[in-house]
């Protein structure tokens, strides 16, 4: 009987260690593992394929009776919620053990890098171009493109930079893939390196993500032999959610102050250490050890249109099946939050959803239709960024959302350019004026006039993206904003 | 601190290794450790200095109480995460300082919070009182 139970982050913080415990104290041997993605059923105790979860301490000794049909899933395998996917990145999420060379080469690793190695480095990037690979942090860059800019650069020396500073609230996968299989991230920046010509790589992880620190630097000990002469060095953020942008992040490495840079040069051309540099996000670096073993086409025959492949979908916030969802593009938004993800937690109507991130738009219902996909949702005014999809109930109050949007834009603006380091601070004052009473249909234009010069005016994504947030909550829910004008009027 | 710095390379690029190091052992990073980094790394007061202010996690001043830091962003905020906060707040006092955070990346089991390394989810009113008080 082998008792499988993760050891990702999620799992643990919410009691797996001491049901892990508590099948010791019974004598039995637990193996930790890497997370299914199915959150809301964690701590999940898998014994020979069979599901129960959550489970708590108390339960042990009735699983291990056969008394525990309360929480009895199945088999894991076989659950609707796994069977619905199409895992390329997160094939190996919930099989196998994270830090286990052995787990990882019997599952497929090194395939990819052993191709990688066999072809030049013209080649390499050919067959990334050619899979339609976009880049997975957000905007959705080409990253065969971006591969073949360092590749012809010239320069002696080159870095791979691997973003991993995921700091949108609502997203997980990068966390969850550093945690649960990071020698495929590892494998992913080493097909880099043979692609650019680079020999040293950095994984810049945020410091609110001490697990997948750990889990990192473990692996990369471990896999140092395998990828050499490529070398990694993790390196840990310091709590700026502005180095998520990457030539903050850049000058992070560098031991500078998080700011942003004025984009060009292109950090391709003049990139870490004014070097030539690939920076990639996490789930970007992670999909290129299948493209290389099975092939471009292989990996472009999922997805639509300019949107190739598959997107590790999270499912956040209020919404009953929470967790990690690996699909084609296509998927349209409802069936995600509905279908896939049951709806909201404690069964209230779906009345919003922020995808991408704090510096995603919101979508009511009514926009369920729209299918994921870059192009589709840019035409709706939003943005797929990283995937995450926080949903909310009929109780949330979209006012008060979108002046958050400016406040997490003001507290985290790293100061450098004035449409973003002023503008989110008089977002937030004009909002609160509006949120008072205080002359609503003015202050709604005036918040509308900063929002295009933010949009516009700002260096990076963080003061350009906050409109999304601020304007979609006014457009899809323009209730919430003139209702507190006429109620102080009258 | 002669230890810390003995162990980082005298590049500009040790900068935030050496205040993480410098963070976990002093729990801050004093006028005096500023001074020290910098003639180490051969840069001005100033600019160290100002890497200092700009990162969250670095502190000027030393404080002794117990930290618990709770997640505050939009994930958090769809699961009650806001009424968590006003009873963390009545718990803690003046005694226990609660930092906001902005993502855990536990967003389906929110409200999330982090004492030190260790995380906690699903937490509600009664259960973060719990945690506080048992600080």
């Amino acid at each position: 009987m082998q008792i499988r139970i993760s050891d990702d982050a999620l799992a643990v913080a919410c009691g797996a260690d001491a049901v892990a415990h508590r099948f010791a104290e019974f004598g039995h041997d637990v193996v930790r593992t890497s997370s299914w993605g199915m959150h809301w059923l964690e701590p999940l105790v898998e014994i020979d394929g069979i599901g129960y979860g959550p489970a708590a301490a108390a339960d042990v000794e009735n699983i291990l009776a056969g008394k525990a049909d309360a929480i009895r899933i199945g088999r894991i395998a076989e659950h609707p919620f796994i069977a619905a996917q199409t895992r390329l990145t997160f094939a190996r999420a919930g099989w196998t053990r994270p830090l286990s060379l052995e787990d990882y080469a019997a599952t497929g690793g090194w395939g990819g890098l052993k191709q990688a190695r066999a072809l030049s480095a013209e080649a390499i990037v050919e067959e990334v171009t050619r899979s339609g690979l976009r880049g997975r942090g957000g905007a959705g860059f080409p990253a065969g493109i971006k591969w073949n800019t360092v590749r012809l650069a010239p320069g002696t020396r080159k870095y791979i930079v691997c973003n991993a500073d995921e700091g949108d609230s609502g997203t997980f996968a990068d966390r969850m893939l550093m945690e649960g299989d990071p020698f495929m991230l590892i494998e992913g920046m080493a097909i880099a390196g043979l692609a650019t010509g680079a020999d040293k790589g950095f994984v810049y992880i945020r410091s609110e993500y001490p697990h997948a620190v750990a889990k990192m630097r473990a692996a990369v000990r471990l896999a140092a032999p395998l990828i050499a002469p490529f070398e990694i060095d993790v390196r840990v953020g310091a709590g700026a959610y502005v180095c998520g942008e990457e030539t903050s992040l850049l000058n992070s490495i560098e031991g500078k102050r998080g700011e942003v840079r004025a984009k060009p040069p292109l950090p391709a051309h003049d990139g870490l250490f004014g070097c030539p540099t690939v920076i990639n996000n996490v789930l970007t670096l992670a999909a290129t050890p299948f493209v290389l073993a099975k092939g471009a086409r292989a990996y472009a025959d999922y997805g639509m249109g300019r949107s190739r492949g598959t997107m590790p979908v999270q499912l956040a916030g209020n919404v009953k099946h929470g967790g990690l969802f690996e699909t084609a593009f296509g998927i349209t938004l409802g069936e995600l939050v509905e279908k896939i993800g049951g709806g909201t937690a404690n069964g209230r109507p779906v009345r919003a959803v922020q995808v991408g991130g704090p510096l995603g738009a919101y979508f009511p219902p009514a926009l369920f239709d729209t299918p994921f996909d870059y192009e589709a949702f840019t035409a709706v005014d939003g943005l797929i960024g990283h995937g995450g999809i926080t949903v909310f109930d009929d109780s949330v109050d979209m006012a008060a959302q979108a002046r958050f949007a400016f406040e997490f834009c003001a507290a985290e603006s790293c100061g450098k350019c004035t449409p973003c380091r002023i503008g989110a601070v008089r977002g937030r004052e004009t909002m609160d004026r509006m949120i008072a009473g205080e002359r609503t249909a003015d202050n709604l234009t005036l918040v509308a006039d900063l929002c295009e010069t933010m949009k516009f005016g700002s260096l990076c994504a963080l003061g350009g993206f906050t409109p999304y947030p601020v304007m979609s909550a006014i457009t899809h829910f323009p209730e919430d904003f003139d209702a507190r004008g006429q109620a102080a009027a009258e | 601190m002669a230890e810390i710095l003995a162990r980082h390379a005298p590049s500009q690029d040790a900068l935030l290794p050496i205040l993480h190091d410098v963070q976990a052992r002093f729990g801050h990073v004093s006028i005096e450790a500023i001074h020290a980094i910098a003639l180490h790394l051969n840069l001005s007061r100033a600019e160290v200095s100002g890497v200092v202010s700009f990162y969250r996690d670095f502190r000027r001043t030393a404080d002794k109480r117990p930290t618990i830091r709770l997640c505050r962003a939009e994930a958090c905020q769809a699961r009650g995460g806001e009424r968590v906060a006003e009873h963390a707040e009545r718990a803690a006092g003046q005694r226990v300082r609660v930092e906001a955070v902005y993502c855990l990346g536990l967003c389906a089991a929110g409200p999330n919070a982090m004492i030190g390394d260790q995380l906690h989810a699903r937490l509600d009113p009664a259960r973060i009182t719990a945690l506080i008080d048992g600080l």
